[in-house]
């Protein structure tokens, strides 16, 4: 199935891994950005073909969510450029138009670390916002589109409660929800299980491993190397605001060529050995 | 003593019609308008512009460096002389806005500042534009946190329209002040006054508790 039907229903569907180039949903092609005199991007290249996952891994400080959130205009690059699947081109050279900037945020939907729920609207308040607010869908129809989305990751009983009243993993699955929601071209993951108790982890990757099998075109930001190694159709390492290997998951986390993506893994995957 | 008590229960009515028809709408009204300046001159000090945030600075800072009673005459009495009459009525409802305005401005930029940042994200990533995501997220959450410093100011509002009586304004000390010269009892008749100030601020917190109970309904547990 494609985001445009109804979401999270149906058998998957997946497309067929190598080989075949599916459509274009989002590039990026040499992204910097600086916060004052750092230099978080160094000119980062990035593609996002439909129906595949792109998981960006690599320690803190390498500029991994900056990429995330140029994507979704939360930041605004200093130079590079974005090509749409529509083919439109925006720029960051230079001041770049607002309308741009929109566009470009239009096509994804941010799931966050902090999960970001809206403290004074019910669970599926949340979720309605933006398809009744934004996009001026019917209420009814919204909302109960959104009863169907909550009931599928598990919290048909909680519709009309707080965020405040739910587990992390919960609130994170309302997060997800509120994403597909708006039925987004691309949907954007910042570390989404980096804030949940341990125990909590796995219902959260398992609802977004269901979205990568029914065909949801992803880019994951994420510490769950196993979850990259399962679900990711492309591994991108960074570190210090440069890509230093990519590939698919298997080539990178099993045989990387790169000492730094070596030394990087050695860490994750035995923190106690040095 | 009897005929102390026979003038207090004479007088409340005079007294309280004072507060009826005069000072409790005056406030409210000054209150209203001046809800909608403090937001707009909060939106100027946030709004990233310069000049805008410049001149919001500059109309705070005049409001809070001179004294309301200044305020007032300036309206009442200076107006006039450029040729900009007003009755007692517009003249204080325009004083107490403003007044209020220049106070709760910082009480809405700060309640404002509060909501963190990722709820503008998320409002943002959900294609809010940033006046709905301000409408819909961030200031329902802001006015939690404003209400108890918004009922400071307006309980002081209440108080201060006693000022209103020097600009002709037959509020509740007027109407006092009047029963209290022609009776001759200026101590029974004040506290008499104060009594009812007392009474409606009490009543107004009250109206406090119970809004900011229904705003934390959300948070609650």
């Amino acid at each position: 199935m494609s985001p445009a039907d109804p979401p999270l229903s149906g058998a998957s569907s997946r497309p067929a891994r190598p080989g075949q180039a599916a459509e274009l949903v989002l590039r990026v092609e040499g992204l910097r950005k600086s916060f004052g005199a750092t230099e978080v991007l160094k000119g980062i290249d990035l593609e996002v073909r439909r129906g595949r996952v792109v998981a960006i891994i690599g320690p803190s400080g390498s500029g991994k969510t900056t990429v995330l959130r140029s994507l979704n205009s939360l930041e605004v690059p200093d130079g590079g450029r974005a090509t749409l699947s529509d083919g439109r081109v925006v720029d960051f050279g230079g001041k770049v138009a607002k309308r741009d900037l929109l566009a470009l945020r239009d096509r994804s939907s941010m799931v966050f670390q902090h999960f970001n729920l809206f403290p004074h609207l019910t669970v599926l308040q949340n979720v309605v916002e933006g398809p009744i607010r934004v996009q001026g869908r019917d209420p009814e129809e919204a909302r109960a589109e959104a009863r169907e989305l909550l009931t599928r990751v598990g919290l048909a009983s909680r519709v009309d409660a707080w965020p405040v009243e739910l587990s992390g993993g919960q609130q994170q699955r309302v997060g997800i929800v509120r994403a597909l929601a708006l039925r987004p071209e691309l949907l954007l993951f910042d570390e989404p299980t980096s804030a949940l108790d341990p125990e909590l982890v796995g219902d959260v990757l398992s609802v977004v491993k269901e979205l990568a099998d029914e065909g949801w075109t992803m880019v994951v930001v994420t510490h769950e190397l196993e979850f990259a190694r399962r679900v990711a159709d492309e591994v991108v390492f960074m570190d210090d605001g440069v890509v230093v290997e990519r590939g698919a998951p298997a080539d990178v986390l099993n045989r990387p060529r790169e000492p730094r993506t070596q030394q990087f893994l050695r860490r994750v995957l035995k923190p106690l050995d040095d | 003593m009897q005929s102390s008590l026979d003038l207090f229960g004479r007088a409340f009515w005079p007294i309280a019609s004072g507060a009826l028809v005069a000072s409790i709408p005056l406030a409210l009204a000054s209150m209203a308008i001046g809800l909608v300046i403090a937001l707009v001159v909060a939106m100027m000090r946030l709004s990233g512009r310069a000049w805008l945030s410049g001149l919001a600075r500059f109309y705070t800072s005049v409001i809070r460096g001179t004294p309301l009673l200044v305020q007032l005459f300036v309206v009442f009495y200076g107006l006039p002389s450029i040729g900009v009459r007003l009755d007692p009525w517009p003249s204080a409802i325009i004083a107490f806005s403003l007044n209020v305005g220049g106070y709760a401005a910082e009480v809405i930029r700060a309640a404002i500042l509060s909501v963190p940042k990722g709820q503008w994200e998320a409002a943002h990533t959900i294609g809010m534009s940033r006046g709905l995501a301000l409408r819909r997220i961030i200031l329902p959450q802001a006015a939690r946190v404003s209400v108890p410093p918004l009922s400071n100011t307006f309980i002081s509002l209440v108080k201060d329209t006693s000022l209103a009586s020097v600009i002709l304004v037959v509020e509740l000390f007027r109407q006092a002040q009047q029963i209290a010269t022609v009776s001759n009892q200026f101590l029974l008749i004040y506290l008499e006054a104060a009594l009812i100030y007392w009474v409606i601020c009490l009543v107004l917190s009250f109206g406090q508790d119970a809004l900011e109970k229904r705003l934390d309904r959300h948070v609650a547990r």
